[in-house]
């Protein structure tokens, strides 16, 4: 029994657990204070003030008044590298990774070897997932056969194999025409269109953000422009076509701007933010250090913060974490020939939590929200922390200090961009569709005594 | 000074000064018969490139040949880096040699750097991506110097596709340290945004070349003419190029070669005494010199009179 069933999962026993005294948080209902929740069947059973919920029998009490209970967050942004690159990622490393950073969903993108452009790749990632995920773990479909761009996908056979929604994720459509066929076509399709807005002609083999810091170390930029010119482009075939499209990974201050007045004219597109984007600038590319090279790439200070403006203020809908692992021999060439690219599922809460809420930037319920709304725009309903609602909670301490990187990573790779950083807010739990996780090892000891 | 030489922001303006200096001193030993010093007697110097270049590389060499180093060039072609060897291993195996230096030029920003995390040897970067060129910064204040003397207050106007060039980047930044007010001039579409940063004015056209003391022509690639920089070589040069009506009569040429004869430069300026360009090649071997002498000499414990290591001091 869980709400997001559309997703997969391999099949686990529903807990039970008892969590007393959390503060529970959950900006959706407007709970914000310690509380009780029982766990059982799948579903948040019973909710109510500290001490008031009995123990069943058989179940796992947990002590978590140190602790706060927040909806689990959900990833609608993830690379799994499956099929083609399990060296780097597979089902359940990428799936434990995000079930350790409170993650109880994700969506992954399609854009593996080979593409998921067919409904028996498709089926097969669905059947793996099935035995290995750790969480219920969405597929995406490209939009494109083989993503070159050229020929839509069979989106109907997709959606009906169970595409959760349709992605080139890694590259732009580029041809107005495909991208206009595409809305069309989503009318017949259904499911959402997620974006990865670059104009190849602006970006031109460019492998950092254009701008003062590339200019010194003479590497090609990408301009902000090449983000912000197809957004708009696609904003106004999307409005023409009534079609419902999903920008992803934003990173300038002209693409918010763009994405205000789309909104404001009643265009259906939502967008995603990450944290990347949201606490690192191109200063960070001075040290060559490959683990600050994505695309889109990190930019001016002026954009971050139009990126944290755009996420307060919702034109940015929620945190996705573009989580993309790749192997250490790839991240240890020189920048220009290092894949783009850094994961992010461990970290996520922790980095937005340290840079943006305890500064007092971003409100911890605000971010809460923004961590779990990326299932709306997909069509998957949010998790939620009250009675008889699906189970997906986690429980985090807010004051525990870690080292990123220090005790490894549940992730097969290791290119994280808040590697070696010192951050303030750790996952202790996980409970994802009614069953755990995750459980931090130090944590679970401590819940044994 | 760094262990290294991979930026010129590595260095003071004192250790400029210094490793002029010792430039000059193996200016001498240039003079002589036997063009040789015996202070690397012993030690090896690899010479790994990456890219094709001619003065660089043969310079470079004769630098440490003439330091009586060994030496051992290697080449991207017919290497095993053709074979697909990463940058890491390519250094892991070559540091099994246990060279004083690798010098490295490689077609990506930061190569240089990267090598210097993999290897006990020092490196000197010959030039990565379109990053920096510091030898040759060095080999060009050592030129102007030896012609001018003082270089405080010199303006140096660079000319060309400062987008694309190393040498620039490089040299924006040495002429700024020894106190030279530099500003680069070229179409709007060869000058990237924001190289303000490096310590430098911009200007789109020559009109103000009268004011400089020193002008520093760029070499402008002919396959910069496929990403539509400019729309062609020829509107390039009625614009850009230095030519004998351009060059005034006081001031200095420079370019960091090879020279497109009729493109950057009219054949008249690049063949006038005005011109240091073939000083500039000169002054590569000793600059190079006095960069791996200034590197590898200064970790000898005992002092300025070191030339060969201590065999005693060699593991066994």
């Amino acid at each position: 029994m869980n709400d997001l069933g559309r997703l997969d999962r391999a099949p686990v026993p529903d807990a039970t657990v008892l969590v007393r005294g959390a503060h529970i948080v959950d900006p959706r209902t407007g709970i914000d204070g310690p509380g009780d929740l029982l766990v059982r069947d799948g579903e948040i059973a019973e909710l109510g003030a500290p001490g008031s919920i009995p123990a069943p029998a058989g179940a796992e009490v947990v002590d978590a008044e140190r602790l706060h209970a927040f909806p689990a967050f959900v990833d609608p942004h993830v690379h799994l590298r499956t099929p083609g690159r399990e060296d780097e990622e597979d089902v359940e490393t990428g799936t434990r990774a995000a079930a350790a950073g409170g993650y109880c969903a994700i969506l992954a993108m399609p854009n593996t070897d080979p593409v998921v452009d067919s409904a028996a790749i498709l089926r097969s990632l669905r059947d793996r997932a099935r035995a290995e995920a750790r969480i219920p773990t969405g597929f995406t479909a490209s939009i494109t056969v083989g993503m070159q761009g050229e020929r839509l996908t069979e989106m109907a056979e997709l959606a009906d194999a169970g595409a959760v929604a349709f992605t080139d994720d890694g590259l732009p459509v580029r041809s107005a025409g495909i991208m206009r066929q595409a809305l069309r076509y989503q009318q017949l399709a259904g499911r959402l269109l997620a974006l990865h807005e670059e104009d190849p002609t602006l970006s031109a083999g460019g492998a950092m953000h254009e701008g003062a810091v590339s200019a010194v170390l003479g590497i090609a930029g990408i301009p902000s422009v090449s983000e912000s010119t197809l957004v708009a482009r696609d904003c106004e075939l999307a409005g023409y076509e009534g079609g419902r499209i999903h920008v992803q990974h934003v990173s300038a201050r002209r693409t918010v701007e763009v994405l205000e007045r789309a909104k404001a004219a009643g265009v259906e597109v939502t967008a995603e933010a990450s944290p990347h984007h949201l606490l690192l600038t191109d200063e960070a590319v001075r040290s060559l250090d490959t683990h600050f090279k994505m695309n889109p790439p990190l930019r001016s200070e002026d954009d971050r913060q139009a990126v944290i403006d755009g996420l307060r203020s919702g034109v940015l809908d929620c945190i996705a974490t573009d989580h993309a692992p790749h192997s250490r021999e790839e991240k240890e060439e020189p920048f220009e020939l290092a894949p783009m690219g850094v994961t992010g599922l461990e970290t996520a809460f922790a980095a937005v939590h340290t840079d943006l809420v305890l500064p007092g930037v971003l409100g911890l319920d605000l971010v809460v929200e923004r961590l779990t709304a990326g299932c709306e725009p997909f069509g998957l309903p949010a998790p939620t922390i009250q009675k008889g609602a699906p189970a997906n909670v986690c429980l985090v301490d807010l004051e525990s200090q870690w080292m990123v990187g220090d005790s490894g990573y549940e992730s097969r790779s290791a290119n994280c961009a808040f590697g070696g950083r010192r951050l303030t807010g750790r996952v202790r739990m996980t409970i994802a569709a009614g069953a755990v996780a995750f459980r931090e090892r130090s944590f679970a000891i401590e819940a044994v005594r | 000074m760094n262990r290294h030489l991979i930026s010129i922001d590595d260095l003071s303006r004192e250790d400029i000064e210094r490793l002029l200096r010792r430039a000059e001193s193996f200016a001498e030993v240039s003079g002589r018969e036997i063009k040789k010093v015996p202070t690397l007697r012993g030690r090896t110097i690899v010479n790994l490139f990456y890219e094709s270049s001619t003065r660089t590389s043969s310079s470079f060499e004769l630098a440490a040949k003439r330091l009586s180093a060994d030496t051992v060039s290697i080449k991207a072609q017919g290497s095993s880096v053709d074979k697909g060897e990463s940058l890491k291993d390519t250094i892991q195996t070559l540091s099994a040699y246990d060279p004083a230096a690798i010098v490295i030029r490689s077609p990506y920003v930061g190569a240089a750097d990267l090598v210097a995390r993999w290897t006990a040897a020092a490196v000197v970067n010959a030039g990565d991506g379109k990053h920096e060129h510091p030898t040759q910064a060095l080999l060009d204040l050592y030129t102007l110097r030896r012609r001018v003397g003082s270089l405080d207050g010199l303006r140096v106007w660079i000319v060309g596709d400062v987008l694309h060039s190393r040498v620039a980047r490089s040299g924006i930044q040495a002429f700024a340290r020894m106190g030279c007010r530099v500003t680069v001039c070229g179409p709007p579409t060869l000058i990237p945004r924001g190289i303000e940063a490096l310590g430098c004015e911009v200007s789109h056209t020559l009109d103000g070349l009268h004011r400089a003391d020193v002008v520093y022509a760029l070499r402008m690639q002919h396959e910069r003419m496929q990403g539509s920089f400019v729309p062609s070589l020829r509107e390039y040069a009625a614009r850009y190029q230095i030519d004998g009506r351009r060059l005034g009569p006081g001031q200095l040429l420079m370019h960091p070669g090879p020279v497109n004869r009729g493109v950057e430069l009219s054949a008249e300026v690049i063949d006038s005494p005005q011109a240091l360009i073939v000083e500039q090649v000169e002054s590569g071997v000793v600059v190079r010199m006095a960069v791996l002498y200034e590197l590898l000499t200064a970790q000898q414990p005992t002092g300025p009179r070191a030339t060969a290591p201590d065999p005693s001091r060699q593991p066994a």
